[in-house]
C-alpha cells in the first residue's frame, strides 16, 4: 500500500505524540528518582543515589517485594499445571460442554477485579475462616490461568493434531506423546504465558486488596498505601523507577518467546 | 482423466437394501480372490458415522499378506476415513477391525502392530531426520545402539544416507515423503497404511516415487493399504483395488477386473473414462436392455461401409469432437442410434494436421463383443 508524502509525515508526527504520551511519564518518573529535590521541582537541579538507597533499607519495601514474589511465583506455577491441563483437554477432546468451560475458563480475565475481588473476599471471610496468604493466591490464579490457557491453546490449535496421532501410531502412549512430542511443541508459549502471568500477578492490585489479610502487602499494595504520606513520595518514585526497569526484561522475553504465537494467543 | 461425477457429500444411505446385496456379492469374490494366504487386515460390517453423516457404511474387506491393496474413491468416499479406522485414529460406530487374526476394534493406535505414511507426513519439526526416524524404536524401548543402527539403514533404504542430522524443515518434500515411509518401515509393521502420500509431490516425482514404492513393497514383503483419489496410480501400483463411492465399496478386484470390467457405472466413470451405451442406444447397437461399458481404446474407427466380423459389434455416427492428445487422438462419436462414445486411436501413422479435418465425418465405431461390459446403476 502506497501512503501520500504528507499523510505519511502526519501519521508520522501522530505516531510520535502517541510514544511521547506513554513514555515522557516514566522517563520523568526515572528521572525523578534520582532528584535531590524531595517535592520534585523540575527540571531537577541537583542530583542524588539516596532514595534508591533508602528504598533499598526499607523493610517495608522488602518485605513486599519477597511476598509480591512468592505469590507471582506460585500463582504462576498453578496457573502453569491447571491452564495447560485445560488447554489440553479442550484443545485435544471433544465432550459435551466444551464451549461452555472454555468460556468459564476465559471469563475472569474480563471481570472487573473488583467484582472478583469482592466475591472472594466474601467466600473467605464468610466460609473459610478468614483472609489467608492462600487468598491471595487463589484470586490471583484466576487470572493467571487465562493468560497460560489462552497461549498454550492457541499452540495446540495451530500446531494440529496430526503429530500426536504420528506419535501414537508409532508405539507411543499418550503420556509418551505428551512428553516427547506435544510438549516440546507448545514449550515456548507456555513459558511465555508463564512470563505474562507472573508480570500480571506481580502488578496486580485490586483483587490483591480484597484478598490480602492486613499483615500482608504486596509491592502494588505497599506502593498504593505509601503514595499519600509526602515523606515516602521520593521512595515510591525509586520503587516505581525501579519496576519499570525491571520490567523490560520479561516482557522483552515473552515477546521472543511467543513469537507469531503472541499475536494468536496473548492476552486478550 | 477425470471423475465425472465427485460426491461433495456424503448421504445416508440406510435403505438402500438392493445394494447391500449386490457389496456382499463382491466379498465373495474377494475372498474367492484371497485365497489360503493369511489375512492381514479383516473389515467386517464396518461403519462410521460423524453426526448425521454416514462416511463408512457396511464395508467388508480382507486383505492378504503382502498384498498392495489400493482403496480408491473421490474424495468424501469413506477411503481415509477407513485408513483412519484401521489406524486406531477413528474408533467405528460398528463393525469389527481384525489385524492378523486379533480384534482391535476399541483399541488405541499404539497398540495395532500398523504404521502410517500420512498425507502431510507428520514429521515432528523439533526433531532430526535420524530422530524421526527413530520414535517408534525409541518409544519402544529398543537400546540406543540397536535403535540408531536400525534407522540409519532405514534412511538408507530410501536413499537418505546422510540426512539423518538435519530437520525435516530442511528437507524437500520428496525427501520428507522418504523420510516418512522409513520412520514408518522401521517399525517392520505387519501392515503400511499409506494416506495420500504421493498427493503434494510433482508429477514426475510422483511417477518415481510409484514405482520406488513398488518395489520397496516388494523387498520388504508388508501389507501395503494405499489411499487414493487418483486412478492411475492405483492401476498402476495396486495387486488389488477397493473402489469406493458415498461409503461403500462399489467393486474389490484386480487392476485389470476393475478397468476391464467395471461392475458399476460408477466405477465404469471413475476408473478411466466413463463411456457408456444405455437405453435406446443399448438395444438398438447391442439388441440388449441395460447399460454397457466399452473403453476407448477397444473401439476401432471404421469406415461407414466397413463389413462387422464375427463377434463384432458395430456403430455408426458423426466424428463430434476430435482431441490430440500427442500418442492417441480421442475421437467424440455422436451415434445415430442416440448417445455418445469415445474411441481412442494411436496415433502411429496420424499427425496434429490430419486431425483437424475429422470433425463431422461419418464413422463407423467397430469393437469385440468380449469387450463390452453389463454395469449395474
Amino acid at each position: 500500500m502506497t501512503i501520500s508524502r504528507p499523510a505519511r509525515i502526519v501519521l508520522r508526527i501522530l505516531f510520535l505524540l502517541g510514544l511521547l504520551f506513554i513514555y515522557v511519564p516514566l522517563g520523568v518518573v526515572v528521572v525523578n528518582s534520582f532528584n535531590a529535590d524531595q517535592t520534585f521541582s523540575w527540571p531537577p537541579t541537583e542530583w542524588t543515589t539516596e532514595w534508591w538507597q533508602k528504598m533499598v533499607e526499607n523493610q517495608g519495601v522488602r518485605d513486599a517485594l519477597v511476598s509480591s514474589i512468592i505469590v507471582g511465583l506460585i500463582a504462576t506455577a498453578v496457573a502453569m499445571v491447571l491452564g495447560t491441563l485445560v488447554a489440553l483437554a479442550l484443545g485435544r477432546y471433544a465432550f459435551f460442554g466444551r464451549d461452555t468451560v472454555s468460556l468459564l475458563i476465559i471469563l475472569p480475565i474480563a471481570l472487573p477485579g473488583i467484582v472478583t475481588g469482592i466475591a472472594l473476599n466474601n467466600v473467605f471471610t464468610s466460609y473459610m475462616g478468614g483472609l489467608t496468604f492462600l487468598s491471595i493466591l487463589i484470586g490471583h490464579a484466576t487470572f493467571c490461568i487465562v493468560v497460560v490457557y489462552n497461549n498454550a491453546i492457541a499452540r495446540l490449535r495451530r500446531v494440529g493434531t496430526s503429530f500426536d496421532e504420528a506419535s501414537m501410531d508409532l508405539g507411543a502412549t499418550s503420556w509418551t506423546t505428551f512428553r516427547l512430542v506435544t510438549f516440546p511443541q507448545i514449550r515456548s508459549s507456555l513459558v511465555a504465558g508463564a512470563v505474562l502471568a507472573f508480570g500480571l500477578s506481580f502488578d496486580e492490585i485490586i483483587v490483591t486488596t480484597f484478598t490480602a489479610p492486613p499483615n500482608i502487602q504486596t509491592l502494588p499494595i505497599w506502593i498504593f498505601n505509601n503514595l499519600f504520606r509526602p515523606n515516602q513520595a521520593p521512595i515510591v518514585n525509586a520503587v516505581a523507577a525501579a519496576l519499570v526497569l525491571i520490567s523490560i526484561v520479561p516482557v522483552y522475553l515473552a515477546q521472543r518467546l511467543s513469537g507469531n504465537a503472541a499475536h494468536a494467543g496473548g492476552r486478550i | 482423466m477425470g471423475a465425472p461425477r465427485a460426491p461433495a457429500t456424503i448421504e445416508p444411505r440406510g435403505q438402500h437394501g438392493m445394494s447391500a446385496s449386490a457389496d456382499a456379492a463382491h466379498v465373495a469374490d474377494a475372498e474367492g480372490a484371497v485365497g489360503a494366504s493369511e489375512t492381514a487386515v479383516r473389515l467386517r460390517g464396518l461403519r462410521k458415522t460423524f453426526g448425521d453423516v454416514v462416511a463408512v457404511d457396511s464395508v467388508d474387506l480382507d486383505i492378504a499378506d503382502g498384498e498392495f491393496l489400493t482403496l480408491l474413491g473421490p474424495s468424501g468416499s469413506g477411503k481415509t476415513t477407513v485408513l483412519r479406522m484401521i489406524a486406531g485414529f477413528e474408533l467405528p460406530t460398528a463393525g469389527s477391525i481384525e489385524l492378523g487374526g486379533r480384534d482391535v476394534s476399541q483399541r488405541p493406535p499404539f497398540e495395532r502392530d500398523v504404521n502410517t505414511v500420512f498425507q502431510d507426513y507428520a514429521l515432528f519439526p523439533h526433531l532430526t531426520v535420524l530422530q524421526n526416524v527413530e520414535y517408534g524404536l525409541r518409544v519402544k524401548k529398543v537400546a540406543k545402539a540397536e535403535r540408531r543402527q536400525r534407522a540409519t539403514e532405514a534412511l538408507a533404504s530410501v536413499r537418505l544416507d546422510g540426512y539423518g542430522d538435519r530437520k525435516p524443515s530442511q528437507m524437500s518434500g520428496g525427501q520428507r515423503q522418504r523420510v516418512a515411509l522409513a520412520r514408518a518401515l522401521v517399525n517392520r509393521p505387519k501392515v503400511l497404511l499409506l494416506d495420500e502420500p504421493l498427493g503434494a509431490l510433482d508429477l514426475k516425482l510422483r511417477e518415481q516415487m510409484q514405482v520406488e514404492l513398488k518395489a520397496i513393497q516388494r523387498e520388504v514383503g508388508i501389507t501395503f493399504v494405499f489411499v487414493t483419489h487418483d486412478q492411475e496410480e492405483a492401476l498402476t501400483m495396486s495387486d488389488r483395488i477397493a473402489v469406493f463411492n458415498e461409503g461403500r465399496i462399489e467393486q474389490i478386484g484386480t487392476p485389470a477386473e476393475v478397468y476391464e470390467r467395471p461392475a458399476t457405472e460408477f466405477v465404469a466413470g471413475f476408473v478411466g473414462t466413463s463411456n457408456l451405451l444405455r437405453g435406446e442406444a443399448s438395444l438398438k447397437v447391442l439388441g440388449l436392455e441395460g447399460v454397457f461399458s466399452v473403453r476407448p481404446e477397444k473401439i476401432h474407427l471404421g469406415d461407414p461401409s466397413q463389413p462387422l466380423a464375427d463377434g463384432e459389434h458395430g456403430a455408426d455416427g458423426t466424428v463430434a469432437e476430435v482431441v490430440y492428445v500427442g500418442d492417441a487422438t480421442r475421437f467424440v462419436v455422436d451415434l445415430d442410434a442416440g448417445g455418445r462414445l469415445v474411441a481412442l486411436q494411436q496415433n502411429v501413422h496420424r499427425t496434429s494436421s490430419d486431425v483437424a479435418g475429422l470433425r463431422g465425418s461419418r464413422v463407423r465405431l467397430v469393437w469385440r463383443r468380449d469387450h463390452e461390459y453389463r454395469v449395474h446403476g
